[in-house]
């Protein structure tokens, strides 16, 4: 059965460049790279049992570093891809020492302060960041000199590396420190007499989710071309927080599923309501009061029900 | 010399407001348990209640503003606790991503209602002439700031040592179950409780207007700094609340006027040290 | 490993621990030899599981030192502990529900190893950590339910796996909290002939709160009460002992 999804879904990823027009092809680019960032926190919430409101920094600071290296600096793509991921990746080792002082809400509370902190340097510190102009005017890189300037060449672009990071975060969660990860999350005192290391596991696992978020946040910044402190703030963490919930956080594709339905209700909604903030604020409510393990878990019991199981 | 005093006073004053916003804070956490990431959506609306109230009625005063704002807040907190939080007993992580929503909703109908601009809360007339201290003219009323802040201190500490009232808030702090087994009607108990943090945050949004003034944002300010001095103090302990909301206070306030560029990484920087040496707070319990 | 060594498994000397103004160790003091089979009584309160705690490394004692196989643990953070050879179960059952059996004790096997570190080849490719698994329930009579999940199993069944998990880590010192707590009178003989059959290099202590079931598969007891060291010896003499009476009978 889930052989099956797999393949719809990936043979459906395969569509768009063929079949749909310009707007949708970067609707879908769009999906992707939501789906990235929020299984890159589901690494944390639903395999590590660590729910951070912070996620956004590490979009956020990747985006910025890449923007400024390549339009401030004069380098080139390769080398300030490189240089962002290594930098927010080493942001994310030194944040999860201090949010990892912490456990459940105190690592929330935590995760929510810094990224907050993040969030205000890049409004106030306008002569390196252009506060609230934001920088504009980035370029795309050309990979082996193939331009991914079109919608069609670039979501191409970003298919393959969305693969290549969803291929990767799986054989992480389904690995041995996988394995080790899930146990920390469900019985850590456990774990510990087991001889696993709880805290060095969940340190791993935070800088793990940290890389992948600079690569969502590369994808970001790539696609629009332009980034501003907002990429930064809590609603952009909660949104993706939201489709990690929404979608099933128990589950290696229910974050993907949710990332998408959150980006297409922002788009479809923003045509009609202004005021998306409160939307999102009332999808929250719903989400948690209704469905609290989310779409994807939801379904397959439908489907498991319809099939005449008893689970 | 000059640049000590002064100096000294802000962060007097600055302290002040940070408590008067941390300390509801704190409380909900010491209880609920709940990081109540609406805090900072009460705190902004008290503050446009005030500003809309205060320019409309030329009879009210700020003090008489701050306790009806914070009852009409704490209304609303009621009520959200009432119809949404109960239902969510069994899911913490469900009751801290619905204060989050419950912020986005509130921030954004403030936004429908007062609009993107900036308004002023104005300050009383009464406290509008400056005081000579020291040899130095200080705004009066940050100075009041200060003594309003002590005085919530120990209005609280007399409700939470002193009545009957505090003394099932700390029976249920300290073991919910056995509070429950003894007959503490935990559950209202939990209600009152979220009404009185919810509240004092709404009071506290006016009484900080005239020194910040209303505008789109205000909520995503205090929030981070409401979650610093309660990280930094410890969780659910009012005097950490109290010392840590004067201990950021100073170190923001001498901080950014040595190091104006770094202000933002002088103020979660305590926090950090704490939490790097004392990972309860300077004030928490362990394992709280 | 060389031969018989003159030290203690296990020595703990002037433990104390209290929390806020109740004290819950006073000044406890233990000495077991390689392959003894220790039981630890006490009435409820008398500290025995924070006892445990504390050798296993879950609560820091406030005084007094703890040596395993020679070496000061005192201060060892848990995982470390399970390194050197210390296993333990619990009172209540901290399996992993949702898991099969088999995915149970591999994750014991699993702790110990440096491929549990390891991020790229799935969990199930680790063919030798099955079959060892399935070899450590067979050992404790449960083969059949390896591919069960843990929540479908009876409770007797859960402590034996617990008892699988543990002994799959081949321990030093193996400590039994509770083990046959809550168990029928079948399933309690059976994890008592389990237990009896632990070979010697494994040191066995125990803690059980109802002193007749688990007498005969002690050949030391000490008795606790209020956190104190009351009697400590041979077995026969410390149910003679009169001091054993008055903590129970409550003089």
């Amino acid at each position: 059965m889930k052989w099956i999804a797999a393949v719809l879904i990936g043979g459906s990823l395969l569509l768009p460049p063929f079949f749909a027009g310009d707007f949708y092809i970067n609707l879908a680019s769009q999906i992707l790279i939501a789906a990235i960032f929020a299984l890159s926190l589901n690494l944390l919430v639903g395999f590590g049992g660590m729910t951070s409101l912070g996620h956004a920094s590490y979009l956020g600071v990747a985006a910025y570093i890449s923007a400024l290296l390549t339009s401030r600096y004069g380098f080139d793509h390769g080398a300030a891809a490189l240089i962002s991921i290594l930098g927010t990746t080493a942001m994310a080792a030194f944040f999860g020492v201090i949010a990892l002082r912490a456990s459940g809400l105190g690592f929330l509370m935590i995760t929510l302060a810094l990224s907050q902190v993040l969030w205000g340097l890049a409004y106030r510190m306008s002569n390196v960041t252009n506060g609230d102009n934001g920088i504009t005017g980035l370029t795309r890189p050309a990979p082996f000199g193939f331009s991914l300037e079109s919608p069609v060449a670039f979501y191409w672009f970003v298919l393959i590396v969305s693969t290549i990071a969803f291929l990767m975060m799986t054989t992480f969660v389904t690995s041995a420190f996988g394995s080790s990860l899930k146990g920390v999350r469900d019985q850590p005192r456990r774990m510990a007499a087991l001889g696993f290391n709880p805290w060095l596991i969940r340190w791993i696992t935070f800088v793990y989710a940290g890389l992948w978020g600079a690569v969502a946040g590369l994808l970001y910044v790539y696609y629009h071309k332009y980034i501003h402190p907002s990429s930064l703030s809590t609603t952009s963490s909660a949104e993706a927080l939201l489709g990690v919930i929404a979608g099933g956080s128990g589950t290696l594709g229910g974050p993907a599923v949710g990332a998408a339905l959150v980006l297409l209700l922002k788009n479809y909604a923003s045509a009609y309501i202004e005021r998306w903030n409160m939307l999102l604020g009332l999808v929250f409510l719903f989400i948690v009061l209704v469905m609290p393990a989310g779409i994807v878990p939801g379904f397959s019991r439908l489907m498991a029900g319809l099939r005449g199981e008893n689970r | 010399m000059q640049f000590w005093i002064i100096q000294g006073l802000n962060s007097l004053s600055l302290g002040g407001l940070l408590f008067l916003l941390s300390s509801g804070f704190s409380l909900i956490f010491g209880l609920m348990r709940l990081a109540n990431l609406t805090h900072g959506a009460f705190f902004m609306l008290g503050t446009y209640l005030a500003a809309t109230a205060l320019r409309s009625f030329d009879g009210l005063n700020i003090w008489t503003t701050a306790i009806g704002a914070g009852f009409v807040v704490a209304a609303l907190g009621g009520l959200f606790e009432r119809l949404v939080l109960t239902r969510l007993k069994a899911n913490p992580l469900g009751q801290v991503l619905v204060t989050l929503g419950m912020s986005f909703i509130i921030s954004d109908a403030c936004l429908m209602i007062w609009g993107g601009d900036s308004i002023p809360v104005p300050t009383p007339q009464n406290l509008q002439t400056p005081t000579r201290l020291f040899g130095f003219v200080f705004p009066t009323y940050r100075l009041v700031l200060v003594g309003l802040a002590v005085l919530v201190a120990v209005s609280l500490y007399f409700l939470i040592e002193c009545t009957r009232l505090g003394a099932m808030i700390r029976a249920g702090v300290d073991d919910r179950q056995m509070a429950r087994a003894v007959g503490i009607p935990v559950s209202r108990l939990f209600t009152i409780v979220f009404c009185l943090g919810t509240g004092i945050a709404g009071a506290a949004g006016v009484l900080g207007g005239p020194i910040l003034s209303a505008y789109p944002g205000l909520d995503a300010d205090m929030l981070p700094l409401a979650l610093i001095v309660v990280i930094l103090g410890g969780i659910g302990s009012l005097l950490g609340a109290f010392v840590g909301s004067f201990v950021i206070g100073f170190i923001y306030t001498f901080g950014t006027a040595l190091f104006p560029e770094l202000a933002y990484i002088i103020l979660f920087l305590p926090m950090i040290v704490v939490i790097a040496f004392r990972p309860q707070g300077l004030f928490g319990r362990v394992g709280a | 490993m060389t031969g018989p060594s003159s030290e203690p498994a296990l020595e703990v000397v002037g433990l104390k621990k209290a929390f806020g103004g109740l004290a819950v160790t006073q000044d406890v003091a233990l000495k077991v030899r390689a392959g003894e089979r220790r039981l630890i009584i006490g009435p409820n309160g008398a500290g025995k599981t924070t006892l445990f705690n504390q050798i296993s490394g879950d609560l820091r004692p406030n005084a007094g030192s703890i040596r395993l196989l020679g070496a000061d643990v005192t201060y060892l953070p848990p995982f470390k502990r399970a390194h050197r050879g210390l296993s333990r179960t619990y009172q209540i059952i901290t399996l992993f529900a949702g898991d099969t059996l088999e995915h149970n004790v591999s994750l014991g096997l699993l702790g110990l190893r440096p491929s549990r570190w390891q991020m790229w080849l799935p969990m199930s490719s680790y063919r030798d950590l099955a079959t060892e698994s399935r070899r450590a329930l067979d050992a404790v009579g449960l083969l059949h339910l390896a591919d069960r999940p843990i929540s479908d199993i009876a409770y007797g069944e859960r402590r034996r796996v617990e008892l699988a998990v543990a002994l799959a880590q081949k321990p030093r010192v193996l400590l039994l909290d509770e083990p046959l707590a809550g168990l029928s009178n079948t399933e309690r003989s059976t994890v008592k002939s389990l237990i009896a059959s632990i070979p010697r290099d494994t040191t066995l202590i125990m803690i059980e709160h109802d002193m007749d079931t688990a007498l005969d598969l002690a050949e030391t007891v000490t008795l606790l009460n209020y956190g104190r060291v009351i009697v400590d010896g041979e077995r026969d003499a410390v149910i003679a002992d009169e001091r054993t009476r008055e903590v129970y009978l409550g003089t």
